[in-house]
């Protein structure tokens, strides 16, 4: 695997829109290295034909039909947002 | 009056059927001891009007003959449930102010069967953390402190469920909800002398909890003991239309198979988790406990489950990765924080938000999700560690064919000093060595207390099932339990 240097973090950073200051980069680049460094034994494990697991109990998700079974709640999902305005989520401006 | 909260769920619940008791004495004796708590760090918010309304209306449900299990019985509730118009954070300030407008099907559960809530309890940020040292609200102390030549020492409630076990173990609250991503229930129930159960993936519903890792999160309880352990689990479980993970299975009569017979049952025992530099305590606790299961008729039989080594690192893609997807929700445009930036537009807005509202442990963990997952490394980590988790699931499927429960300790450790391990991620996350690995297999396993070491402080024993048989599990610990007797309380130092 690749080395994590601060180029990667910020590129990361960029990708989990977190914004790192340049001075933590090189400090968080030494403790991901650790953490995968570590993390890189899974590589001994022979996983050759194995399925790779995406849900624990032997269940189907469950289907329903596709019909409303709520609604009419813009006030109640507004309620908490920092800033709204006309019945909608208002944000900073996005295009000019 | 003080020894009203004393009282086990089980008890309160017969004298409060019996007259003999009512849901507002037992509720005042409560708000007042979570005031006393508060060099606990336990409660974040507390909710005492909205207990006093529902220990008054328990007490009418209780004369019009409709008790049920939880009626009248006050609990808290970690911070991860959504409660209607009630604080709401996961411990993280980027959902400050946050006050859902629903309410999470666990908590649902509680109130429909007459439950009471005192507040809000404390926890890791997100879920994220093994000594409850991530919250934004600062540090819980656990009740239980180290006692060395030089006096007493604080020390970890562990985590994530820090504010579950403290409120619990410290006489402020009957049981508390909790979760468990990797084993936040069982190892701060092992800190704190608790006993936690977190039962089968799918067994609660998740709606309304704040999501860490949804492949692996499952609501479960903390409670002083397994009879009131396996009553407050039945109340929460059952299926619900709501969660398309929550499994159609009817909620058996948990209580009922506290039986106290275990004779002819295989109790597994894996070698792998013999680790090197465990301490002789935690062996020796483990010796006893298989000792006890002996004694109560129970045939030990040596189990092997070859990819426990590699449960931990797995465990640290998976759960990163699901974290880094779920978190992406918190952008400041609709509930909790948001930081402005002028004529900046969105994105700075995002980052400014997200770096000023998630916490150290959180943003880490979201960089190891989205790196995990970012172009390039997707199988070489990510589908590699499903892989891995298809072989440890495997690996415990195989064991069930030999035996009915595995016995295990639940923690390497004892509590231990806050700083211990905060300053290194990697020594932090080793505390979740015997926890993580039925996390990954969601399978039901509990934390029993078993004794103390030589500092005082409790130590655990974990009891791991099969997929659906919390009963079994519950049945195993309500024995290990008798045999343990254990009787000791923290020194009540914080009133």
């Amino acid at each position: 695997m690749s080395e994590i240097d601060k180029a990667t973090v910020a590129k990361i950073a960029r990708l989990s829109r977190i914004k790192i200051d340049e001075e933590k980069q090189a400090a968080l680049a030494g403790e991901l290295n650790n953490i995968l460094g570590w993390i890189e034994q899974l590589e001994e494990v022979d996983t050759d034909g194995i399925e790779p697991m995406a849900s624990v109990v032997d269940t189907k998700l469950k289907w329903r039909t596709d019909v409303i079974t709520d609604g009419d709640k813009q006030e109640s999902v507004l309620k908490n947002a920092p800033k709204a305005e006309y019945g909608f989520f208002a944000v900073p401006k996005v295009i000019e | 009056m003080t020894d009203l909260n004393k009282l086990k769920i089980a008890e309160a619940r017969d004298l409060l059927g019996k007259g003999e008791l009512s849901s507002v004495e037992l509720t005042e004796a409560h708000i007042s001891a979570v005031e006393a708590s508060k060099p606990l760090n336990a409660y974040i918010e507390s909710t005492s009007e909205i207990a006093r309304t529902q220990a008054k209306s328990a007490d009418a449900q209780i004369k019009a003959g409709n008790q049920k299990g939880m009626t009248g019985i006050p609990v808290g509730i970690k911070d991860l449930f959504a409660t209607k118009g009630v604080h709401t954070q996961a411990c993280s300030k980027i959902l400050d102010g946050f006050k859902p407008e629903y309410e999470s099907t666990v908590t649902q559960n509680l109130w429909d069967d007459g439950a009471v809530m005192l507040g809000k309890l404390n926890m890791d940020e997100f879920a994220m953390g093994s000594s409850n040292e991530t919250s934004f609200y600062g540090n819980v102390l656990n009740p239980w402190r180290l006692k060395t030549a030089a006096g007493e020492k604080d020390t970890v409630p562990g985590g994530s469920s820090g504010g579950s076990v403290s409120a619990v173990a410290g006489f402020a609250a009957m049981g508390a909800t909790a979760s468990d991503t990797g084993g936040s229930i069982r190892q701060p129930a092992a800190f704190t002398g608790t006993f936690g159960i977190k039962p089968t993936y799918g067994r609660c519903s998740r709606f309304g909890m704040v999501a860490f890792a949804s492949s692996l999160d499952q609501a479960g309880v903390i409670t002083r003991d397994v009879r009131d352990g396996a009553i407050m689990l039945e109340s929460i479980s059952g299926f619900d239309p709501k969660d398309s993970t929550s499994a159609k299975l009817d909620v058996p009569n948990f209580e009922a198979a506290l039986t106290g017979d275990i004779k002819g049952l295989k109790v597994g025992i894996p070698a792998e988790y013999r680790l090197e530099g465990t301490p002789q305590e935690i062996l020796d606790i483990w010796d006893k406990g298989i000792q006890w299961m002996k004694e109560a008729g129970a045939e030990i039989v040596e189990i092997s489950l070859p990819h426990t080594k590699y449960a931990l690192p797995t465990y640290y893609i998976v759960a990163p990765a699901e974290a880094s997807s779920n978190l992406a929700r918190y952008d400041g445009v609709r509930y909790g924080l948001r930081e402005t930036v002028d004529g900046d537009g969105l994105i700075p807005m995002y980052e400014e938000t997200r770096a000023a509202g998630f916490g150290e442990e959180v943003q880490r963990r979201i960089m190891i999700g989205t790196y995990v997952l970012s172009a390039g490394y997707y199988d070489a980590y990510y589908l590699k560690a499903q892989r891995v988790r298809q072989l440890i699931s495997r690996d415990f499927k195989e064991a069930f064919e030999k035996c009915d429960v595995i016995l295990t300790p639940t923690a390497p450790s004892a509590a231990f000093e806050f700083g211990a391990k905060s300053d290194d991620p990697l020594a932090m996350y080793l505390n979740d060595v015997f926890t993580v690995p039925a996390s990954l297999a969601g399978i039901p396993g509990s934390s029993v207390p078993a004794g103390l070491d030589k500092d005082g402080l409790p130590l655990g024993l974990q009891i791991l099932g099969k997929a659906w048989d919390e009963e079994t599990v519950l049945k195993v610990s309500h024995v290990l339990e008798m045999a343990a007797a254990f009787t000791h309380q923290p020194s009540e130092w914080w009133r």
